[in-house]
């Protein structure tokens, strides 16, 4: 099967400029050295905390940022340095739907010319085609036809995501982006929403990117689940292993953390001291293992911490403080 | 749920009206439940469902003038807080109950530091020096777990980060030592990580204080794992409530049993359809007889006559009796089948 997407070695830098004349004083790394791809159909999760990086992550793939180093190629094509003028007609293939659907939506515009804008943008269809168009992308998202006439701030939240999905879904796309398209909305309306989308690659065949921080829906949507920490994916595998068998202490601890409706389930919960450091002065050496104070994190200062395949499809980061001796036996013997 | 004697709280038929361009709104509709001494209640709903507007209309801080309390009573401790006059309410705001809001940063003065706002409930509630207050403060952040506490009392509040500005807040709350606490959504704007360790915090202090805990959150996980009791609330109503291991293990009414399986769990099969629960959230602006949760579910408003009463099915589970809602649970069909 080859890829939709292939991200490598991605990196994503912003400065930081600071002094009486204002220079480069730092460079935040809010996404440093990412690789992953994605297949036709196929949803990869991203899941972290906030300031993780994934938002960055999510729209340098779509290239909304330009990237600081390494490579997206899409469908074949090399899409790292294109110019947001040669991007335009292959933007048609990669859409984005963002968490808040009262901000991305122009509350000026009625909801048929929001759904409308991309197809006139890429002089799509004639007039009374784009209307057709229009009312099909409305039912499809299971919106009445008469919404059309009226305007994003008459809808509540779930039915103004169907909106944002109905326009990402106007140009036929064949990769969406999807950045915590469900966290503003109520448990009943999140399921709705999750079904729609599941509902839609079923049938248009769709790869996604789905960006949140909710582990369990992630792992709902998701065929495999990547796991961010600090600008970088600490370990990626199927959605059941990582829920199953998880490798990496910090994905043990995303899993612990989120609570169980059931309230008879014993689980252990791991805590985790402090918070996520920030990126702007991250440790030298292992992000995790220097939030858990690991001892073998000295070890860890100055060292490539890989993703290393554990099991086949199964990626962890090799890093000592992070993952079993067992595990690390394994880990560094793949050289 | 225990009766008026045992329980701290006690709410009654409380009703809270909006007056609004269209009209006055009913965001809580003769709402009752109570709060036993030491028990933590969690309240669980969705967005306009009225639990945050009775945690307001419970400290009485509604937004004025547009919020009126038009009936029921709020009981604490024998007194009915409804008809205590202001001053009172400002000794019991802050002394005997603490609230902890949802945005940290909402709840703090940005431009006063961190040590002059923790000190001030001292000031405020306990008659003793600047210097003391000042000590009891630091004591008083040492206690939920802030590092350097000498330091972040020099600070401002947009020097801290989420979790640590929540620590504050819950340092406010909790300065007088309240018997009551209320926490409307303390956690949901903080990472699952963070999540855990402020729950923990709560957990841990509630133990050492002896507080009670009134707990307002849409997620119904954060309920079942730091609640004795639950009431869940829909279109400003109660539809059920009961003791957490009983209506999380045996959910009755058609609302509470959809919002549980609607949600993804780690256990579910990837990428298959969720049940859902159709239709929208309730707004309030339409004025309903009978279920609301029925006309949601789109039943025809011919058959929407009268609002179902609240019925307990086992000791201290109470459920909205309306026989669409209930299915197989329905008090009619409990009453067949004994016939049989």
């Amino acid at each position: 099967m080859h890829n939709l997407l292939t991200v490598s070695n991605l990196s994503m830098h912003f400065a930081v400029r600071g002094g009486v004349i204002p220079r480069q004083v730092g460079a935040v790394k809010a996404v440093d050295g990412v690789s992953l791809h994605i297949g036709p159909g196929e949803t990869l999760g991203l899941v972290g905390e906030s300031g993780c990086g994934k938002s960055t992550l999510g729209k340098a793939v779509v290239r909304l940022l330009k990237p600081t180093s390494g490579s997206i190629n899409f469908n074949g094509t090399d899409i790292t340095k294109m110019s947001q003028r040669a991007l335009r007609p292959l933007r048609r293939d990669f859409q984005m739907i963002f968490q808040d659907p009262v901000e991305s939506l122009d509350p000026r515009m009625s909801v048929r010319s929001i759904i409308e804008e991309p197809l006139l943008i890429h002089k799509i269809g004639s007039r009374s085609d784009r209307a057709r168009m229009v009312n099909e992308l409305l039912d499809r998202v299971g919106l009445p036809s008469s919404a059309a006439e009226r305007y994003s701030f008459e809808f509540s939240g779930g039915q103004r995501q169907r909106i944002g999905i109905a326009r990402a879904l106007a140009l036929k796309p064949k990769l969406i982006v999807c950045d915590e398209p469900v966290s503003a909305l109520d448990v009943s309306i999140q399921s709705q929403i999750l079904n729609l989308l599941v509902e839609l690659q079923r049938e248009l065949g769709l790869s996604y990117l789905f960006i949140a921080h909710d582990l369990s829906v992630v792992k709902h949507v998701s065929d495999r689940v990547a796991v961010m920490y600090l600008g970088k994916i600490v370990e990626l595998a199927p959605s059941e292993n990582i829920y199953r068998d998880p490798r990496h202490d910090y994905t043990k601890a995303l899993l612990s953390a989120i609570p169980s409706t059931d309230p008879n389930a014993s689980r252990e919960r791991i805590l985790l001291e402090g918070e996520i450091p920030s990126p702007i002065d991250p440790p030298r050496g292992s992000a995790f293992g220097h939030r858990i104070k690991h001892p073998r994190y000295d070890e860890t200062i100055g060292m490539e911490l890989p993703l290393r395949e554990i099991t086949p499809g199964h990626w962890v980061a090799a890093d000592p403080c992070c993952v079993s001796a067992d595990d690390w036996k394994k880990l560094s013997a793949q050289k | 749920m225990s009766d008026s004697k045992q329980a701290l709280l006690v709410v009654d038929k409380l009703i809270t009206s909006f007056d609004t361009e269209r009209g006055f709104l009913r965001a809580v509709d003769q709402v009752s439940f109570s709060v036993p001494a030491g028990g933590t209640v969690g309240i669980v709903g969705e967005s306009g469902c009225g639990k945050s507007v009775t945690a307001m209309s419970i400290v009485r801080l509604l937004p004025q003038p547009a919020g009126k309390i038009i009936g029921g009573h709020v009981w604490f401790k024998g007194e009915d807080l409804l008809r205590a006059d202001d001053e009172r309410m400002q000794n019991i705001r802050g002394g005997e109950i603490g609230v902890i809001f949802q945005e940290p940063m909402s709840a703090l003065n940005p431009l006063h530091r961190i040590g002059r706002q923790v000190a001030e409930v001292f000031l405020l509630h306990r008659n003793i020096s600047k210097n003391d207050a000042w000590e009891q403060a630091l004591e008083m952040l040492k206690l939920v777990g802030i590092p350097a506490p000498e330091k972040r009392m020099m600070e401002y509040p947009h020097q801290l980060s989420g979790g640590m500005r929540q620590r504050v807040v819950i340092a406010l709350a909790l300065a007088c030592r309240p018997s009551l606490v209320i926490a409307d959504e303390p956690t949901t704007a903080l990472d699952v990580t963070v999540q855990a360790q402020i729950l923990d915090l709560m957990a841990r202090l509630r133990a050492e204080m002896n507080m009670s805990m009134m707990l307002i959150t849409h997620d119904l996980g954060v309920i079942a794992e730091n609640c004795n009791e639950v009431v869940v609330m829909y279109a400003g109503r109660v539809v059920e409530k009961g003791p957490v291991s009983e209506i999380f293990s045996k959910p009755l009414h058609a609302y509470t049993r959809g919002l549980l399986r609607s949600m993804p769990t780690l256990d579910s099969k990837p990428k298959s359809l969720l049940p859902v629960i159709p239709g929208m959230v309730a707004s309030l602006g339409e004025h309903v007889h009978g279920c609301r949760f029925c006309q949601r579910m789109g039943v025809p408003s011919s058959e929407l006559r009268e609002r179902p009463a609240l019925i307990e099915i086992t000791p201290s589970h109470w459920v909205e009796n309306c026989p669409r809602c209930l299915g197989e649970h329905s008090t009619s069909n409990i009453q067949h089948r004994t016939l049989k």
